[in-house]
């Protein structure tokens, strides 16, 4: 889960990095406030995405009327606040930050000694990796050291050791997944500041973090930074209706072949495969574990009335957890609470496994093709986009 | 005829009172699997279809000498559980927990990794070697278990748990057999990732090919990939299919800064297929396609 911009620079602060001086405004108004207070002033848009810079959510002011329009500019953009920051004189970027890495299976500490927005591509061969362990104490000396070893001078080592420290604890106390400072710059007078930061926390973690979900109100907040539609809002609203397996993670698309899929690899491997088979999907989904017939059918139901297919593809893997035939009668009534024929809607019905002899039998009731594990994915794949071009 | 597990393997379940453990304690029972003992601490003395349940491991391991740890316990507990059953010295632990905090994860590797022990998951449905046991949920009942899963020589590892029986199922269906089948588990962060089991199944006398299934994100592939260059060619044939292009197309899908370092080599589907297919490996259009080329390059050394 990504914090906003300010947020991570509050709890880097907190552990003894220096951020510039700067407010949170919510409006125009509140942002002219300010005017005066520094000689040049930054205004950065509080977006839950990178790439802000090039998107021109990052403008620069000096007078108060000026600093009054790029926050206004900023806020029709999208954003809910800006910050507004001290413009400092940089002299020096770098960039430190710490993550798992999958191949060590460990967290570790990344410094470059290049900082800016193309840092992955201008420091290739520069970068210094340090293992840190996740649960012990920090180990600055072996950070210092690291750091001394990449060629970092005696007058900076303390200063970019002490930062890299902060970094770690936050990175470990935090649960957090990503913690990155870019650029870490070098402002004449007032030593090594953090000009950006952002911190991404692990949402599996939060239950032990009451105090951040409750400071910076994250119960509420979004995985990224995508704004759900009306539709995948009505989807996700569904998949709350009980606690029974899942039938939601919608994902709308434009096409015209409505999806009802397997969770995880499978839903990957069937949208892939009508895209194949020259398909046009209307939407991605997950269903997994065992959905009640009454989540499947209002599902269904949503699909069909909201996305308006020509078709509907019942499409999963082998399934053990799920009954196929629970799937096979939420998506019948779902049809039916359309007002939409079974039997002309579902282009294909392939849910081999659990349940499946029973599934067939009411299937062929209403005309519906079905299929086990006789065909492949690809195949039914090809049979719901027949179909649906029929 | 299998790698990390056999029919000999004595199966302990952390967490065997839940619900669901019960349950897959039932179908590994009903496949054959030895399941000696359960832990559910403060239920010592109950029995799960006949198991006997301890307080701790230490008292199981001494009264049971299992050599396999099930964790199937609260995502909070999980860094507890594993960390009592490396203590106790259980060489293998399947974790099928999913939603365990990263640095929880992070933290218990590092001690099984100091520790010598073998972790496969988190969230991963378990592991079977066909006709001799089965670990987890995996496959479901034991009757749709030998439906999906045949014993022979095709090793599967799979990073979806699901597309771990669909997979077996095709082979099945091909004629042709498989030695084990690993749901490694689809986090970030695990035990065991594909590189880890592509050599266990490579030094297995009676293992001929490998079929792995994949996503994008991480650098898994990458890595078996080098794996496969530093050794010349894959020393055993290998089959892969990558789930995904689909994702490549979309907009938002991003890593990070150090994100991108880490993963140096590109995540995406299609980058995954290019360097896997660059190292040797048969890299599979369509999933459907899977058992017709394993079946085209090995003919009937992998017949069931």
């Amino acid at each position: 889960m990504r914090l906003y911009e300010w947020e991570a620079k509050r709890l880097l602060a907190e552990r003894g990095v220096s951020v510039p001086d700067g407010a949170l405004a919510r409006s125009a108004g509140e942002a002219r406030v300010v005017a005066g207070r520094w000689d040049a002033t930054v205004l950065k848009a509080q977006v839950l995405r990178g790439g802000r810079m090039k998107a021109g959510l990052v403008q620069f002011a000096e007078d108060a009327d000026g600093i009054a329009e790029a926050a206004a500019s900023l806020l029709v953009a999208g954003a809910a606040q800006v910050l507004v920051e001290e413009r400092v004189p940089l002299r020096e970027e770098r960039f430190i930050g710490a993550l798992y890495d999958p191949r060590r299976r460990m967290p570790i500490l990344i410094y470059t000694p290049r900082g800016g927005i193309d840092v992955e591509q201008d420091s290739e061969g520069s970068v210094v990796r340090v293992e840190l362990d996740p649960h012990g104490p920090v180990e600055e000396f072996r950070l210092r050291a690291a750091l001394q070893r990449a060629g970092v001078p005696g007058s900076d080592l303390r200063a970019l050791s002490a930062i890299a420290a902060a970094v770690a604890r936050a990175f470990l106390e935090l649960d957090a997944t990503l913690v990155e400072i870019n650029p870490l710059a070098h402002v004449a007078g007032r030593g090594w500041m953090a000009l950006d930061a952002h911190i991404e926390l692990d949402g599996d973690a939060l239950v032990r973090h009451q105090d951040l979900v409750e400071r910076f109100d994250l119960a509420t907040r979004g995985h990224d930074g995508r704004v759900p539609t009306a539709v995948e809002r009505a989807a996700a609203e569904i998949d709350a209706l009980d606690h029974r397996g899942v039938a939601g993670r919608l994902v709308e698309f434009d096409g015209d072949v409505a999806l009802i899929i397997g969770g995880g690899g499978a839903s990957l491997t069937v949208f892939d495969a009508i895209r194949d088979a020259g398909g046009q999907p209307a939407n991605y989904c997950e269903v997994g574990g065992n959905p009640s017939v009454a989540k499947v059918s209002a599902f269904t139901q949503l699909l069909l009335e909201r996305l308006n297919p020509a078709r509907v593809a019942v499409v999963m893997n082998v399934v053990s957890n799920t009954r196929a035939d629970l799937i096979a009668r939420g998506v019948i009534e779902g049809c039916l609470a359309a007002g939409r024929a079974p039997g002309e809607t579902i282009a294909v019905f392939r849910v081999p496994g659990a349940w499946e002899a029973e599934s067939r039998e009411l299937l062929a009731h209403y005309g519906v093709r079905a299929f086990g594990r006789e065909i492949g994915v690809d195949a039914a794949a090809r049979m719901a986009t027949e179909a649906t071009a029929a | 005829m299998s790698v990390l597990v056999g029919a000999g393997t004595r199966l302990l379940v952390q967490g065997i009172t839940g619900r669901e453990a019960a349950n897959f304690t039932r179908e590994c029972l009903d496949y054959g699997t030895q399941v000696v003992a359960g832990v559910t601490p403060g239920k010592g003395g109950e029995e799960v279809y006949r198991v006997p349940v301890f307080d701790t491991v230490e008292e199981a391991a001494a009264a049971t000498h299992p050599d396999a740890a099930l964790i199937s316990v609260p995502p909070l507990g999980v860094l507890d559980a594993a960390l009592e059953a490396i203590d106790a010295r259980i060489p293998l632990l399947v974790i099928i927990t999913e939603r365990v905090p990263r640095r929880d994860v992070a933290a218990l590797l590092t001690v099984a990794h100091a520790a010598g022990t073998t972790v496969v998951g988190p969230n991963s449905l378990g592991l079977i070697a066909p006709g001799a046991c089965k670990l987890g949920s995996i496959g479901g009942p034991a009757a749709d278990v030998r439906r999906a899963y045949t014993p022979g020589r095709v090793g599967v590892v799979s990073r979806s748990g699901g597309m771990t029986t669909e997979i077996a199922s095709m082979l099945t269906r091909a004629g042709i057999g498989q030695s084990t089948c690993i749901s490694v588990g689809g986090d970030s962060l695990i035990g065991t990732t594909l590189l880890d089991a592509y050599r266990l199944f490579a030094e297995d006398p009676d293992t001929e090919a490998v079929v792995t299934f994949s996503e994008p994100g991480g650098a898994q592939e990458h890595e078996l990939a080098e794996f496969l260059e530093a050794s010349g060619g894959p020393p055993t044939p290998l089959f892969c299919f990558v789930a995904g292009r689909f994702v490549d197309d979309m907009p938002g899908t991003r890593f990070g800064h150090a994100g991108t370092m880490v993963e140096a080599g590109g995540s995406t589907a299609r980058a995954k297929i290019a360097r896997l297919r660059a190292a040797g490996a048969h890299v599979a259009d369509r999933l459907d396609e899977l058992p017709v080329v394993v079946t085209a390059a090995m003919g009937t050394d992998v017949a069931a």
